[in-house]
Formats: structure tokens, C-alpha cells, sequence
């Protein structure tokens, strides 16, 4: 297969990017789009150019760390799955694909492709944890757990934290994040403990980083590469409000 | 001058010894505590543990990781589950059954005492996990659900649906936010270590590169640890994350400390098989669809031929014609049989003609079994995310076809060696997790690498890291202005622009491959006297050829991923030797390190322990001088060696 | 806690979501007295009559003016942030994402069209009635005829008969009904009040509750053309 690039290439924050078009031949249909990127970036250090700079790294689905939006689309044209899932048997021969990074304020372009996802880690620095210390702990049965809410807790702590909700948010708002890791620890016992603190706490530091706000539209679940509902923005919701509400 | 090898092993009962140990060892008060800093390097599950671990006690803590987020560190890749001795489904497990099949599953390589250490704080970790907020698998009374593994006739493992790695790690990682908001533990996301400081023979400090800036950096600090997981991508294609490196070890072993049992690799059994030759990595099927899933490949060598040129699909195949080669040779584990057993035993089908694919290099993992006996949809229930993966890559359904397999490289035994303490035989320089070589032996068992990533970083470091550093208490704070720290970066900074200097034709990943080629073919899955040799030969060429002829583009000041690639490769083309001359002189075979001229009669691996019942331990004498191995003898008090037997 | 209906995206969606829900109840509320308009014009008279300038009506229209400030000042705050959330470079491809709704995507475009319908309802009825009662007067003239403030009933068909005002109106509408259809079950999710069970419930329900509004006025508004038009149809013949 062949196809036409075009990438988004930037030198890195302060300078100013463009597209730049470039040709990949003779790609095996089993490549992923990795891959593709890869024998371009082969060529490219074999005319001497630099290579485009993109995030991956496990390259199955499951770190988190590639993102790029591909034809408009987070993650490419698949549901439910990563750019690193993606096989070039889902574009046509002769296809011009075009690739940009995460377009959002609050994840600025570090170069070409890659972004500053830091913001990310604030917002769980804030308070996405249960405030356990090692060894100071009952036994693992001694609290029984709905296997409902286990498994709901499991559906909203799939999140691999890529970005992709607020990159895709026409809002530039990342409630989709926020609430996966807020609603994965209210399902659970150990985590209501702080539910209230941590809603209020992850809230306020979302919006202090300059993410957008939710109006709702469910493009980060359509775009979520694990499937998350924004049910669990509606349980954020919930859960901030009624800790407003108690002040 | 030899290494001086003093595994610190306590003395006493098997089960007292971490009792004692911990009793025997000094602590270091509060106050003290808020004096000493501490590097660790990796933010996995051993990194990420022990930071937030030592962070809660009050040390200072920097951790350093080459991701822009601690969080995705290869450890999240993990699929299966975590063993543990607790017992919960009342199948007589115990701490002492757990060890038992570690060491076994191990072939006899590891030590008795870190092993049943490993077992004994098994049960901590999962309490500490659940009281984290860690979402593991529940069955309806609420109470946690197990499922089995391979190497083991309990089912004694916890998962979190396919993604127990990323749950665990998850968990960690939450934990050092809090130590993270709270002060206690710097984080560097997006800095790589490329060196480590050694001043008055004790570990001082690191040189770090920032990737965004390329800027190099000193950090000083009274202890350092490394938890950078392990070296399998030096094959090029393995299950590792594109990232995942041995350079951090390799310093640490440049400076003086051992490297032990290097050779000793874990092939694993399911993964999807290889394509063609732009593939960047290989994918792996959790271990737990050996569960269900019945491996095979035809009796008859028309039916291959057939499946081959498409004229069969493999449901055609009739089960009186189907090979179920691991039930069929080991009746006792069957489908379960460790990883290492069965990833050689698909070798010699695959060997003998049978392989399944265009490229001969496959066997079917087949459902169909499952599925007529539990139904389909309890078989998505279980696997549903695997099949969904399996389909999106190969563009065949699970549920209507069996799915192909082939072994890769996945994990390395071998790491940097520690005493009981975890420390190298570098003073105050650590290794925890996959980068050290202590618990696993010749072979590591399903499940067993979280649990040991998690064990040293909860429950083993914090302690005995206070042992060394309650003799620091009057240092000062590392001076990083100092001739050693003067010297690492400057060897650092000349090695980078070398790298950039030499401009030549071929690219970093053309070499790569060229090494992972070389490995796979003669330090892989079966080893000779013969490959050994060759291998040794062709890197040695091949590490001419990459400085001489590497074509490295861009500057050393800015964000440059050819750069990193470069400098891990160089590692790598000492490591592949160095893994080369180890299997060399390991003339023997056990678990993972099978040497084809040391085989019993219908092909079991053939260990020698009067001759091998010890950890070879390396010592860097210079990038083209031979290195010199000193011998730490594995002693068995409390378990009888015996042939691995898995058949009955 | 008064501060964090400022401050906090999610105070400023619960501002959203309240004023908007009270929006709908009053806008039901309207539709179903403009029904009776249809029904008998003499009825409807008597509830203009009773909604005149009297200190309850007039409490009732600051406290509606108020929601609808409050709700599109919001609104405009919201999508400034939003703007900016967005950072300075904008994709250069997008597509629609699957199962996302165009009215989700286009609330303040929606909300505009129908401020602007709402300002030239208000020019048509308000200026005629109510605000002629404020200012002391009885009647005032629409479309050359003398109307009394108090005759709601003719002011509609005086209105209605003018076709461009019926094509406003109806244009008006369709942008209400796409507001609604988002809007509806959006301020369920933004208390919280919604969960993967019940969005099908929620979207159809907000579906049904938009259909029903725009079906109430638009019926007004048609059947008083038609009667304009067609004189058989007001039963003269």
C-alpha cells in the first residue's frame, strides 16, 4: 500500500509548526501505524532529515504514552483502541493521512507530535489516591465488595490517562479523566473514605490547569481508546456537588 | 581483582531468617530520615513502590523515569495476575508451597532464602494493593477471585481483568502522588539516566539527560536505587515496551558492579507470531489463556501443508488428527506446564515441520474445547479483551479459528546482583524488581514478577535501605561539584558527541535489528557451544560496524529520540556479548537457558548442579576486554534439587 | 459556598442546569397557554388579562428575565474558558465523532438564534402588552389596526397572518428544539442524575419533551396563518 503524509512538524514549544507532505511505499496492509511511522523515520535518517518525533511505547494498547490525531480523529480511525492498535488495513491504498499532535492549552506541543501531558499528573497529584501507608493495612477480605462495584470500579480504572478526552473535546475539558479516576475509587469502600476531599481536590486543580468545562457532547467517550462511559462523569458530578453542598 | 561476593544471607530457620534480619538491622529515626536523599531510578512497580514507600518513612526521594509519566512504565503491560500464598480457595497453599514452586519453576538457580522471602510478604502486598484502591476481580460474595497459572497446581493468582500490571501499578503510582503532593518524593518525568557516580567506592549520584532540553544533570544523593526493569529488547523484537532498556543496569555494571546470570532469558510461549520484517515489536497473549485454551498443532504434515497454502482452515482438522503435544508429553500440568517448558516444546514441533504459519514458526492455541464446555459468552467474560486484541491484529476471530502463537522474548532473569539486602557490590548502589538477578532463577513462573516488583519496593527496600544508610546520618548532602561527578559527565557528554560525530550510513534501528538477528538465532530460545561462539564473533563485528559507520541525526541539545536509541544500543551491543559469553560458559541447561548439547533423553532440559549450582557473576573489565566472572554458590539447605518434572 | 457557582466549572454547569431546567418548566408553562389560544381565543384573553401588570406577573417576568441572563451570560463565560481551553492552534481536520449529537456541538450558536428569536417575541408581544400596561397605556397599533393590550388573542393573528413572521417563528423553533434535545437530558447529567441504564431513558425523554414543545407553539403559529389565509379554515364559510 501506498499512502501520502501529511505531519505536523514543529522544532519544539517556542517555534511555529506547519504540515510537511511527505510519501511512504509498499506497506504491508499487517503494518501498524506505528510501524508506518517508523520506516518513514528510517528513510527520513537515511537522507540525513530528522526523523518525526511521536510518543509510544509499549505498543499495546495499554501505557498510555502514543496518542496523534489522525484524520480529525484521536487515536485514528478505530474505536476503542490506541494509535499503536491501529493497522494500516484501515485506510485506503493511496490514502493522504493527515497526523497532528493533541491540540489542547493545556497539553502544549514539546515537538513535532509530542505533547506535555503533565497536567495529567497534577490533576492526580491532587488527590486520585487513597491515602493508605504501606503495611498499615487489614487483610484483603476483610472488606467484601459488590463484584458490581468492582467491575464498575475496574470499567473506570482502565483509563491509560492518553489524553485523547481532552484532546478530542471541543472544550479542551478533561471531566472524562478526571471522573474515571474519582469514580473508580468511589465504587470501592477504601476509597470513600476521602470522596468527598478528592472530588472537591481534582476539581478545583483540573480548572486551575486550564482544561475546559463538560457540556456534555460524549465525544471523549466515542474517542476514549478504553471504552469509558461518561457515566462517570455523571457520578463526578454527583460526588462534587454533594461534598459542595455539605460545606 | 575479583568481585567480593557476601549475599548477607541471615542465618537460622528458612522461615526465620527475614524475622531476624529484620530485627538485626539498624533503623534510622525520623529526624535522620528528613536528612538523607535517595535516588531511585524507574517508576514501575518496584520504582514506583519504593518511592512512595521510603517517601511516607521521610526520606527525601528523587525518581527518575524516561516516560513523560511515572505511570506508564512497562509494568502496566503486565496482563495476568500476582501470586500470592493466601490460601483463599482452600487448595493448601502456603508461603512454604509458593517458594517451593518458585524455586522449582526456577530450575534451581535462585536463592533459597530471597525466594521464600518473596512468598512470605506475597500476602502483604495483595492487602496493601486492595487497601490502595486497587479494583481485583471479586466473585459475588465480595471476596476476592483467583485463577491459576502456569508451574503451579493451586490457583493462588489475583488478577484485575487482563490488566492486573496496569491495576498494580495504578495503585503505586497513586500512592507516590500523595508522597509527590506531599513533598517527599521530586518527580523527573522525561530524564534518562546515563550514568551512575561512584566517589570513595560508594554510589553518590547519577548524570541524568533531560529528553526535552537534552540537557545533562547531576543529582547527588546518599543512596541510589535502580528499578529499571530488564533487557530483553536486546533481541530487538521482544514483548518489552519500545522503551524498555538495560542502559541503567549497564552503567552500574561499567562501574564496577556484578552482573549476574545474564544469560538467563525468559522465552514466553504466547505470542503473536512475527509478520514480516517492519515489525517493531511482538505481542503478547496473557499466560492465563493457557487456562482454557488447548495448545496443538496436525499430527500429519499434510494437514500443515494444507492449513500453510490455505486449502484448510484449522477447524477442519479433526480432533483425532490434532497434536495436543503439551498434554500429550506432560500429563500432570499439561496446558500449564511453565513458560519456559512450553516455549520449547513449540519450538521442536515448530522444528520438526509442524508450525502452522507461512513462516513455519506457529502453533494454535485453540478455545474450541473451552467454548463447547463453558459457552461463548463466559469465555468473552474471561478473555474478552485478548480475543478483541488478537482480532484487531491479526484480522482472525478467536472464536471461529484458533489462535497462532509462537514464543518471544519477554523478560530476563539475569540482572545486576545483589546481596539479601538488595545492594549491588556497589555500597549504597541497589537494584530491585527485574533489574536485579535474585528470585527467579532460570526461570520466572506467571504472575511472579509483579509480586517481586511489589515485594522489594513495599516491603524489602524500605527496611534494608536503612541498614546502609543509618551509618550516613552524619554525611552531609552530596556535593555533585567533585572530580567523579566532573568526570561522569564529561564521559557522557564525549560519548553523545561521538555518537553525533561519526555520521555515518547506517541507521540506529538498521544495527538493532541486525543485533536482535544475531541473538535470536544463536543466544535464543536453543544455544550451542557453536552459536555462542558466533554470536560472540558477529557482536563484537557488529559493535565495530555502529561506531564506525551509525548515523545519528539531530543535535544533542534538544529532544532527540535517535540520540536515546543510540545510546541504549551501545549498551546493548556489550550486553548481547556479555549474555553470549554467559550462556557460553553455562554449560549446562536450566529453565530458560537451554543448551542444546545438555538435553536427557526425550529433551529436558539437563542440569548439572554439581558443576553449575551457582550464580555467574560478571565484572566489567572494558568495552573489548573479556570480563571476569566470579562464582556466588547457590547452596540448597531446605529443598531437595530434583529433575523438574512436570509430567506426572 | 456561594463562590464555587463562580469559581468551579462544575458550579458554573449547576448554574447551567438549574436555570436551564427552569427555563423549560416556564417555557412548557407558556406553550400550554398558548394552546388554549388555539382553542378558544376568548380563554386566552382572560389569562393575558390575568398575567397583565400585576405585581405577581411583573415578580414572575424579572425572576424569568433573570434566568434567561443568568443562563446566557453563563453560557458565554462557559464558552470563552472553553475557547481558551482549546489553545491557539485548532486541528486542521476534525470529523464527527460517533453518537455525538450537532446540537451538542452547537449549544451557544443554538442559544443565540434563540436569544434573537426571543428579542423579536418580545418586540411583538411584550412591547404590545405588558410593557404598554407599565408605561400607563391601553393599546398600541400593529400592522395599522389599534390593538388593546389586553386582546392577546388578536395580536396573534395579527402577527401570524404576515407569512415572514410565521417563517421566523418556525426557524426560531427548530433551534429551540435542537437546545432542547441536548439541553434536556444535559442538565440530568450535570447534577448527576443520569448513568449508562438511563441515558436512552434521558435522550428520548429529553427527544419527547423538545418535540412536544415545538409542536405546541409551532401549532399556534401555523393554525393562526392558516386561519389568515384561508378563511373556510376560521369556519366563516
Amino acid at each position: 500500500m501506498n499512502f501520502t503524509l501529511k505531519i505536523w512538524r514543529q522544532k519544539d514549544a517556542k517555534s511555529k509548526g506547519a504540515f510537511e507532505t511527505y510519501k511512504v511505499e509498499n506497506i504491508s496492509a499487517d503494518t501498524s501505524f506505528l510501524e508506518m511511522l517508523d520506516i518513514l523515520n528510517n528513510d527520513l535518517i537515511h537522507e540525513g532529515k530528522e526523523p518525526v518525533a511521536f510518543d509510544h511505547d509499549c505498543r499495546e494498547g495499554i501505557c498510555g504514552m502514543c496518542s496523534l490525531h489522525i484524520d480529525g480523529q484521536a487515536h485514528g480511525p478505530s474505536q476503542a483502541a490506541t494509535t499503536c492498535q491501529i493497522y494500516m488495513r484501515k485506510f485506503k491504498d493511496g490514502a493522504t493521512i493527515t497526523i497532528e499532535p493533541w491540540r489542547s492549552a493545556a497539553f502544549p506541543v514539546i515537538k513535532d507530535l509530542v505533547v506535555n501531558r503533565g497536567a495529567y499528573d497534577q490533576i492526580l497529584q491532587a488527590g486520585g489516591f487513597v491515602s493508605v501507608r504501606t503495611n498499615s493495612v487489614p487483610d484483603a477480605n476483610a472488606i467484601p465488595i459488590p463484584k458490581a462495584d468492582a467491575d464498575e470500579s475496574m470499567d473506570a480504572a482502565s483509563c491509560i490517562g492518553c489524553g485523547a478526552c481532552a484532546a478530542t473535546c471541543k472544550n479542551g475539558s478533561a471531566m472524562l479523566f478526571v471522573a474515571a479516576r474519582v469514580s473508580s475509587l468511589a465504587k470501592l469502600p477504601q476509597g470513600r473514605v476521602e470522596g468527598a476531599r478528592r472530588a472537591k481536590a481534582m476539581v478545583a486543580k483540573m480548572d486551575e490547569l486550564g482544561f475546559g468545562n463538560c457540556t456534555n457532547t460524549g465525544a471523549c467517550q466515542a474517542e476514549c481508546p478504553k471504552g469509558i462511559s461518561i457515566a462517570h462523569i455523571a457520578r463526578l458530578n454527583r460526588e462534587f456537588l454533594a461534598a459542595k453542598l455539605q460545606e | 581483582m575479583a568481585l567480593k561476593l557476601d549475599a548477607k544471607i541471615p542465618a537460622g530457620a528458612l522461615a526465620d531468617k527475614w524475622s531476624n534480619h529484620k530485627a538485626a538491622i539498624k533503623v534510622v529515626s525520623p529526624a535522620n530520615k528528613r536528612k538523607l536523599d535517595i535516588i531511585i531510578v524507574g517508576t514501575g512497580l518496584g520504582g514506583a513502590s519504593a518511592a512512595a514507600s521510603l517517601g511516607e518513612l521521610g526520606y527525601n526521594v528523587k525518581i527518575f523515569c524516561i516516560q513523560d509519566s511515572p505511570r506508564r512504565a512497562h509494568s502496566i503491560a503486565a496482563q495476568g495476575g500476582i501470586n500470592a500464598a493466601k490460601n483463599y480457595q482452600n487448595d493448601n497453599d502456603s508461603v512454604y508451597r509458593l517458594f517451593y514452586d518458585t524455586i522449582k519453576g526456577g530450575d534451581y538457580r535462585a536463592r533459597e532464602a530471597n525466594v521464600y522471602r518473596l512468598a512470605e510478604v506475597s500476602n502483604l502486598i495483595i492487602d496493601q494493593c486492595v487497601a490502595q484502591g486497587v479494583p481485583f476481580a471479586r466473585e459475588y460474595g465480595g471476596l476476592l477471585a483467583n485463577r491459576s497459572f502456569g508451574g503451579a497446581q493451586v490457583s493462588r493468582t489475583f488478577y484485575a481483568r487482563g490488566q492486573t500490571g496496569q491495576q498494580l501499578l495504578l495503585g503505586a503510582y497513586s500512592v507516590l502522588n500523595k508522597e509527590i503532593a506531599a513533598g517527599s518524593v521530586k518527580s523527573y518525568p522525561r530524564h534518562e539516566m546515563l550514568d551512575i557516580v561512584v566517589e570513595d567506592g560508594e554510589a553518590k549520584g547519577i548524570i541524568a539527560r533531560n529528553l526535552v532540553t537534552g540537557e545533562i544533570e547531576r543529582h547527588g544523593a546518599h543512596a541510589v536505587v535502580i528499578a529499571t526493569g530488564g533487557y530483553g529488547n536486546v533481541f530487538f523484537l521482544s514483548t518489552n515496551a519500545m522503551g524498555s532498556n538495560g542502559s541503567a543496569a549497564f552503567q552500574c555494571y561499567r562501574k564496577g558492579a556484578g552482573f549476574a546470570n545474564p544469560c538467563f532469558t525468559q522465552i514466553h510461549p504466547t505470542c503473536i507470531p512475527v509478520h514480516g520484517t517492519q515489525q517493531s515489536k511482538l505481542t503478547l497473549m496473557s499466560e492465563s489463556l493457557r487456562n482454557d485454551g488447548r495448545i496443538w498443532v496436525p499430527k500429519k504434515i499434510e494437514d500443515v501443508q494444507a492449513i500453510r497454502s490455505g486449502a484448510k482452515k484449522p477447524s477442519d482438522i479433526a480432533e483425532e488428527d490434532r497434536d495436543y503435544y503439551l498434554e500429550r508429553r506432560y500429563p500432570a500440568f499439561g496446558n500449564l506446564v511453565p513458560r519456559d517448558v512450553a516455549s520449547r516444546a513449540a519450538k521442536e514441533r515448530c522444528d520438526a515441520g509442524f508450525g502452522v504459519n507461512e513462516t513455519g514458526l506457529a502453533v494454535f492455541l485453540d478455545f474450541k474445547t473451552a467454548i463447547e464446555r463453558l459457552g461463548k459468552d463466559i469465555i468473552k467474560q474471561r478473555y474478552g479483551n485478548l480475543f478483541d486484541m488478537y482480532e484487531e491484529i491479526t484480522d482472525v476471530s478467536p472464536y471461529e479459528q484458533p489462535m497462532q502463537i509462537f514464543p518471544a522474548v519477554h523478560y530476563t532473569m539475569g540482572g545486576i546482583w545483589v546481596d539479601y539486602n538488595l545492594m549491588t557490590t556497589i555500597p549504597g548502589l541497589y537494584a530491585i524488581g527485574e533489574a536485579n538477578f535474585s528470585d527467579h532463577g532460570a526461570n520466572r513462573l506467571g504472575a511472579s514478577a509483579l509480586m517481586q516488583g511489589l515485594a522489594d519496593g513495599y516491603f524489602v527496600l524500605p527496611y534494608t535501605i536503612g541498614d546502609y544508610l543509618s551509618k550516613k546520618i552524619q554525611a552531609p548532602k552530596v556535593n555533585t561539584d567533585t572530580p567523579a561527578f566532573d568526570e561522569a559527565e564529561k564521559a557522557v557528554k564525549d560519548k553523545i558527541a561521538k555518537l553525533l560525530s561519526i555520521n555515518g550510513t547506517k541507521s540506529v534501528d538498521d544495527i538493532h535489528k541486525a543485533l536482535g538477528h544475531i541473538m535470536w538465532e544463536n543466544v535464543g530460545m536453543a544455544r550451542t557451544e557453536e552459536s555462542l561462539n558466533k554470536a560472540i564473533v558477529e557482536i563484537q563485528a557488529l559493535r565495530k560496524e555502529f561506531w564506525k559507520d551509525v548515523k545519528v541525526v539531530g543535535t544533542a541539545d534538544s529532544f532527540n529520540v535517535e540520540l536515546e536509541k543510540a545510546l541504549r544500543l551501545v549498551d546493548y551491543l556489550e550486553l548481547g556479548e556479555l549474555m553470549a559469553r554467559d550462556a557460553l560458559n553455562r554449560a549446562e541447561s536450566c529453565g530458560g537457558h537451554f543448551r542444546s548439547e545438555h538435553q536427557t533423553e526425550d529433551g529436558e532440559a539437563l542440569r548439572h548442579d554439581e558443576e553449575f549450582a551457582y550464580a555467574a557473576v560478571w565484572e566489567y573489565k572494558g568495552m573489548d576486554v573479556e570480563p571476569e566472572m566470579t562464582k556466588e554458590p547457590l547452596d540448597y539447605e531446605f529443598t531437595h534439587r530434583a529433575q523438574r518434572n512436570y509430567k506426572d | 459556598m456561594s463562590c464555587f457557582l463562580i469559581n468551579s466549572s462544575l458550579g458554573k454547569k449547576l448554574v447551567m442546569s438549574i436555570s436551564g431546567c427552569f427555563l423549560v418548566l416556564f417555557i412548557l408553562f407558556h406553550m400550554a397557554m398558548n394552546i388554549v389560544a388555539i382553542i378558544s381565543p376568548d380563554a386566552y384573553n382572560m389569562i393575558c388579562e390575568f398575567l397583565g401588570a400585576n405585581w405577581y406577573a411583573l415578580a414572575g417576568t424579572v425572576v424569568l428575565a433573570g434566568g434567561v441572563l443568568i443562563h446566557f451570560i453563563y453560557a458565554l463565560i462557559l464558552t470563552m474558558n472553553n475557547y481558551k481551553a482549546r489553545g491557539t492552534q485548532r486541528y486542521a481536520v476534525t470529523v464527527k465523532e460517533p453518537g455525538v449529537s450537532w446540537a451538542s456541538k452547537n449549544m451557544l450558536a443554538l442559544g443565540v438564534i434563540v436569544v434573537v428569536g426571543l428579542l423579536l417575541h418580545l418586540s411583538h408581544f411584550w412591547a404590545k402588552m405588558q410593557l404598554v400596561e407599565l408605561l400607563g397605556g391601553h393599546e398600541s397599533e400593529v400592522c395599522g389596526k389599534m390593538v388593546a393590550a389586553t386582546d392577546g388573542a388578536e395580536l396573534i393573528r395579527l402577527t401570524f397572518s404576515q407569512w415572514y413572521n410565521v417563517v421566523l417563528y418556525l426557524v426560531w423553533f427548530v433551534a429551540l428544539w435542537f437546545h432542547l434535545t441536548h439541553g434536556v437530558w444535559s442538565m440530568l447529567q450535570t447534577v448527576g442524575w443520569a448513568n449508562d441504564t438511563w441515558y436512552p431513558r434521558l435522550k428520548c425523554l429529553a427527544n419527547i419533551v423538545a418535540t412536544i414543545i415545538f409542536l405546541g407553539f409551532a401549532a399556534v403559529v401555523v393554525v393562526y396563518y392558516l386561519q389568515s389565509v384561508c378563511p373556510c379554515c376560521n369556519g366563516a364559510c
